[in-house]
């Protein structure tokens, strides 16, 4: 087991070197630097004065040298500082990721509490009207854009009920009841969305399960079908669902760059935005960095979940 | 496969896609978008980008079937054209990312050996990279309008592209008739594309129905953060993020595009789902 947990973190080194030196190589691609940017708006500044900011943030180095230096100093746990602002890129990401994590997390909950009773009941009457709902409700997920079922919502439960808040962030230590306010419809838009795909994979995995010989030996020796439902189909048919939760995690992590947009959220996503559109690169990377790995980390534990629910599946 | 003659082959698939209710409504809409988008400059009633300020932020009238935006442009051209511009960009990007991941995936599943590890490990850093940051760093770097666009998309779409081709190409390869052509002496090149290829196609075109959804997602998602073409141009992304200061005055601004994206959305996904099952033999068999 631990032998295996150790593989996978070796495996992934280089699919997150791989990223990081795509990241590395895009921002510096492209005409203009942080330097431009920075200066763009005061006409009258000295080429000289440009050539010293540049060689105070090591811009001036061969960009391998550059490389080397970030990626030494990564690997010590120094994401570096933002050439904006001079905070901390690490101290910032820690600031920022409890929002991220929150929002994901709140829309992983609403995903599983729509899908699993959804899924379950469409396989179980199938064919029924709640199958055909069912349906109608996944490929609607995977059709809907997150920023526009985010503007239904909004315009329902802020702007027509007023019942919460269209947009805008209370800390949880703050105030746990008006952040759970804050964060309902954020956590809903992002929520709904992945219920469909969850649902559709869920019933699909329930039908297969329900054919199998042991149900039919479970409720063949008079087991109730509460039982044989709950706890002979629905465990083993969760696991093609946690793998499809472990796949969509990236494109959850992607969708909360643009919730968290819509509802301005100071999560992990605005971060890297906010950074993307003033070139600041150690915010770029740092934030791009911690995003895969979050990533590679989410599916190594999806992994190890299997062998919880399934004590068959032993990592050696 | 080795009885049927190509038109046999296709004459069971478009009947068992007539046959699948999802896979005539989508192929319906697709059909209705598509025109729609084709003829938009024939269909559209208004000028897309023209002023008609007295008329600003009205809803369904007899003059603009749809209303028209916070300037009084009339929303039904609007969508029209942006629509135009959306199935553009969705269809550049998806052959674009069937062409470059395609061509890899299949060489790489046809040769094996290091180039396989080295496509295959590429694949694997591509969809590990957070592809909406990939686009926005993308778009933001080297600004917005069509070819950028198309780029940004169509290099996310490699990775999985080389997916499904190299899963398709290894499954085919060891089939009997592959070997047979082989031991005839036949060459790479008539092997990959006169052997393989027609038998791997079915998952990569199910994947290309599916990638056009997820393409038209994309720009619309970068178009509303401001990332696509310039403003006055319709994109139904950047119509929804406009309308959004509207909203409790008038939501058509917002509601028309979003609409239309799903609309457009929908008949893809149903279409590729219908497409899955039609192509799948195991599921034919009846």
């Amino acid at each position: 087991m631990v032998g295996y947990v150790v593989n996978r973190l070796l495996a992934a080194i280089p699919t997150l070197l791989g990223v990081a030196i795509i990241t590395f190589l895009l921002m510096r691609a492209v005409p203009g630097d942080v330097v431009t940017s920075l200066v763009g708006l005061e006409a009258n500044v000295s080429p000289e004065r440009m050539a010293e900011l540049r060689r105070l943030f090591g811009l001036d180095l061969p960009l391998h040298v550059q490389f080397g230096q970030w990626l030494g100093a990564v690997l010590q746990g120094d994401f570096g500082s933002s050439l904006r602002t001079g905070r901390e890129v690490a101290q910032d990401l820690a600031l920022r990721f409890p929002v991220t994590l929150q929002l994901t997390l709140m829309g992983l909950l609403t995903a599983l509490l729509i899908a699993v009773p959804l899924g379950v009941l469409a396989a179980i009457r199938r064919g029924g009207f709640v199958d055909y709902f069912a349906s109608l409700f996944a490929i609607l997920g995977l059709s809907v854009p997150g920023f526009f079922l985010a503007l239904l919502l909004i315009l329902l439960f802020a702007l027509a009920l007023g019942w919460l808040p269209p947009a805008g962030f209370v800390p949880l230590a703050e105030n746990p009841l008006e952040n759970l306010r804050h964060m309902l419809l954020p956590a809903l838009s992002l929520g709904l969305i992945l219920a469909g795909a969850v649902t559709r994979i869920l019933r699909s995995s329930m039908l297969e399960v329900l054919s199998r010989d042991y149900i039919r030996t479970a409720r063949a020796k008079g087991l109730a079908e509460r039982v044989v439902i709950f706890r002979h189909a629905l465990r083993n048919a969760l696991i093609p669902v946690i793998t499809v939760i472990g796949i969509q995690f990236g494109s959850l992590l992607g969708g909360a760059v643009i919730i968290e947009q819509v509802f301005s959220l100071p999560g992990v996503g605005r971060f890297a935005l906010e950074g993307i559109n003033l070139r600041d690169y150690p915010v770029v990377q740092g934030t791009v960095l911690f995003v895969a790995t979050a990533a590679v980390l989410v599916n190594l534990l999806v992994d190890l979940l299997y062998s919880l629910i399934d004590p068959r599946i032993r990592y050696e | 496969m080795t009885t049927a003659s190509p038109n046999s082959h296709l004459a069971l698939v478009i009947r068992a896609l007539l046959r699948n209710r999802s896979a005539v409504i989508g192929g319906l809409i697709t059909l209705v978008v598509l025109l729609g988008a084709l003829l938009a400059p024939i269909l559209a009633p208004w000028d897309p980008l023209k002023f008609d300020p007295p008329n600003r932020l009205s809803g369904p009238s007899p003059e603009h079937w749809l209303g028209t935006d916070q300037y009084g442009r009339d929303l039904l051209s609007r969508v029209l054209y942006g629509a135009r511009f959306s199935l553009s960009v969705a269809a550049v990007s998806v052959l674009a990312g069937l062409l470059v991941g395609g061509t890899l995936g299949l060489l790489a599943g046809y040769f094996r050996g290091w180039f396989d590890l080295t496509i295959s490990r590429l694949a694997d850093i591509l969809i590990a990279y957070p592809a909406i940051l990939l686009a926005i760093a993308f778009l933001a770097f080297l600004g917005g309008g069509f070819i950028n666009l198309v780029l940004a998309i169509s290099v996310v779409f490699v990775g999985p592209f080389i997916r499904v081709a190299r899963a398709a190409v290894l499954t085919v390869r060891e089939e009997l008739y592959v070997e047979a052509g082989r031991a005839m002496g036949a060459s790479d090149g008539r092997m990959i594309f006169r052997t393989i290829l027609p038998n791997a196609a079915a998952p990569l075109i199910v994947e290309v129905t599916l990638r056009f959804a997820y393409a038209v997602l994309a720009e619309a998602a970068l178009s509303f953060l401001g990332l696509g073409i310039q403003p006055p141009f319709p994109a139904l992304g950047s119509m929804v993020s406009e309308g959004r200061a509207f909203l409790s005055l008038s939501p058509w601004g917002s509601l028309v595009p979003g609409c239309a994206i799903v609309l457009m959305v929908l008949g893809f996904n149903l279409l590729g789902d219908g497409l899955r099952d039609a192509l799948d033999p195991r599921l034919r068999q009846r």
